[in-house]
């Protein structure tokens, strides 16, 4: 990876607003002049408490992460007022990229961050796009509104049936592709659940691009820490093609812990 | 100008104690060293030999993040020694064991019967040679506390030697007021080589939030800016020590691998130079070493081996 320009170390930003997205998630805004594209990722350094990896959810003059609150880091994150200074390391990583004319964006829960921009990106240059959202339970969803404006068709699941589709998002994609065909499928969720869309991809003969997590560390390709069979999810990904993730024995299997150890999904 | 017969006639291969090199370059510990498929990755593209992350008794989770920082001449990590432990370690060692190129097994213990366990470990596993971390500065209780004792070098470097077959390399740390005082050391337990240096301790602080920036404040410089204080190391140990020596610090090019050898190494590792190059800059420093042996008449490595040293 050839070096970039600027140096990699946390630019201060302040927080403009913060947006409750739903019980668990908030979308935090600060100000920040990189470009980033859709999919690539920020570290966001939270001063004495950790750096964790956040996808770019919002791209324009206002930047966004939207957090969701599972632990140490994302409960600071989401505990930060307006005013509140966090630093930003980045953008780092691979980014979507919507080729075809007609796409199926497939979204589990906090996977959405990352697509949300790449939807309205592809929207305004005319695309179609069909969307298929899956959450536990209808107080998981977000983004409803925005995502109404930049998708033909938007297809909500629940794997408790509180709201569209009962059952887990694969199978509603199952289903939407026994009537459609697209171009390509953009996915980012649990890694079980882009395992099956990218089964059902490859089954379907349809152009796969899929977003992964790993634990990240440095950031930057040397420390090994997000490796997965010699890729590094960090400067590799986070978003992959289909072909790549069929030829990765760990993918949908296995993840390295913060040790490096190899553990089950 | 038409190629001379000569100029083909270089070579590049280096040899060490235990140690067939088809070139000077070999990757440095804790770079893309956690996973064997990482490993598999650096030797095919081109490096003369791989060093492991340096392996514990445990699994170690190392230090929160940040972990990594940037500055104007060179990068700060403070990692703190996270590796899978030992056991597990096994799985990603032995994929690249017995490829084309030597695996050396690079371990790190709180003292002399930890680093016996290990190295005994490493050697089943199959590595060439053994890489003790006696230098990682900001791993408490291990690493640099030992590497500054001497009386601790001499005590782990006889167990180890004692335990194991294959060569024992020691890798050394800079922070400390007399580098050569601690080579002297390894040579009288009978060590088989010095690899210098490890890290620098350093730090980075950001002014808006008057705070270091790595979670565990301290940690180790690497890359362009270490290269001079590498390059002194180096030139000190060889005028002291009859030990091979493996330089590492700051080599981002053929040029900066050649320094290092006419100081006294026999061979050179690259840490930071994956970040600021790729993983490309191992057959990249290899044609640049070919392109200046060629430009000056030298035909092997050995020829170049210390001749800056005076006296
Ligand atoms: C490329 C990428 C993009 C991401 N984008 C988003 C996003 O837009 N929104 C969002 O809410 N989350 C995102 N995540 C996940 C987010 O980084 C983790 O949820 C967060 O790090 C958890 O930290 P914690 O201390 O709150 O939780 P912990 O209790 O420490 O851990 C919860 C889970 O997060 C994982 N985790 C902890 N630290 C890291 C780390 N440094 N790197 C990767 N995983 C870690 C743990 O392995 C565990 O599975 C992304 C992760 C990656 C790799
Ligand atoms: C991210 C990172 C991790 C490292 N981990 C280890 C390690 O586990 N064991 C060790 O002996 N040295 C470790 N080092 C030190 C390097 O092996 C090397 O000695 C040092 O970085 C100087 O060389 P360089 O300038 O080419 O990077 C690490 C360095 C970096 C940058």
């Amino acid at each position: 990876m050839p070096k970039k320009d600027n140096l990699e170390l946390p630019r201060i930003v302040k927080i403009l607003d913060i947006v409750e997205e739903n019980p668990d998630v908030k979308t935090i805004f600060f100000e920040d002049d990189f470009e980033a594209y859709p999919g690539q990722f920020v570290m966001v350094w939270i001063p004495s408490v950790d750096e964790v990896p956040m996808s770019v959810s919002y791209l324009g003059e206002k930047k966004g992460i939207t957090v969701k609150n599972v632990g140490k880091a994302t409960s600071s994150l989401c505990k930060l007022k307006p005013g509140d200074k966090i630093g930003i390391r980045g953008p780092h990583g691979t980014f979507f990229e919507a080729t075809g004319d007609s796409l199926l964006v497939v979204a589990g829960g906090i996977g959405i961050a990352p697509l949300a921009p790449l939807m309205e990106n592809a929207h305004n240059i005319g695309k179609q796009i069909t969307l298929a959202f899956g959450a536990k339970s209808k107080s998981e969803l977000l983004f409803i509104n925005r995502l109404k404006g930049c998708s033909r068709e938007l297809n909500i699941s629940t794997d408790d049936g509180s709201l569209g589709f009962h059952g887990f998002v694969s199978d509603l994609v199952e289903d939407i592709l026994k009537k459609q065909s697209f171009d390509e499928i953009l996915c980012c969720g649990p890694e079980i659940m882009i395992k099956k869309i990218a089964d059902l991809a490859k089954l379907n003969g349809i152009p796969l691009q899929a977003s992964l997590e790993r634990y990240m560390k440095c950031g930057v390709g040397i420390c090994d820490s997000c490796a997965i069979d010699g890729f590094h999810v960090c400067i590799d990904g986070p978003v992959f093609s289909g072909k790549i993730l069929s030829e990765l024995a760990d993918f949908g299997r296995f993840r390295r812990d913060a040790c490096g150890r190899r553990v089950e999904l | 100008m038409p190629i001379s017969d000569c100029d083909k006639m270089v070579d590049i291969a280096t040899t060490l104690p235990g140690l067939k090199l088809k070139n000077p370059t070999i990757l440095a510990a804790g770079i893309l060293g956690e996973t064997g498929a990482s490993l598999e990755n650096v030797a095919k593209a081109g490096a003369g030999a791989v060093v492991t992350k340096s392996i514990g008794i445990e699994p170690r989770e190392g230090h929160g993040n940040p972990t990594f920082v940037e500055t104007e001449h060179g990068i700060i990590n403070a990692m703190g020694l996270p590796n899978p432990g030992i056991d597990n370690y096994k799985d990603e060692v032995e994929s690249i064991i017995g490829t084309n190129i030597p695996v050396i097994g690079s371990i790190f213990g709180a003292d002399a019967q930890e680093f016996e366990i290990l190295a005994v470990e490493m050697e089943k596993f199959g590595v060439s040679a053994l890489e003790l971390n006696l230098s990682c500065p900001h791993a408490k209780g291990y690493g640099a506390i030992l590497g500054h004792d001497k009386e601790k070098v001499l005590e782990i470097t006889k167990v180890v030697k004692g335990a194991v077959k294959v060569p024992v390399y020691v890798k050394l740390s800079p922070n400390v007021s007399n580098i050569a005082e601690i080579a002297c050391a390894v040579e009288d337990a009978e060590g088989d080589g010095i690899v210098a240096i490890n890290t620098i301790s350093a730090m980075a602080i950001d002014i808006d939030m008057a705070l270091p920036i790595l979670s565990n404040a301290i940690g180790g410089l690497s890359g362009p800016g270490i290269k001079p204080i590498g390059l002194r190391c180096i030139y000190e140990i060889k005028a002291e020590t009859e030990l091979p020596v493996i330089g590492v610090g700051g080599i981002l090019s053929g040029n900066d691998a050649i320094e290092y050898i006419m100081a006294g190494a026999s061979a050179v590792q690259i840490g930071s130079g994956v970040y600021y190059k790729g993983i490309g800059i191992f057959s990249k420093v290899c044609q640049q070493i070919q392109e200046f042996m060629d430009a000056h008449s030298y035909k092997t490595i050995k020829e170049m081996v210390g001749i800056a040293q005076k006296g």
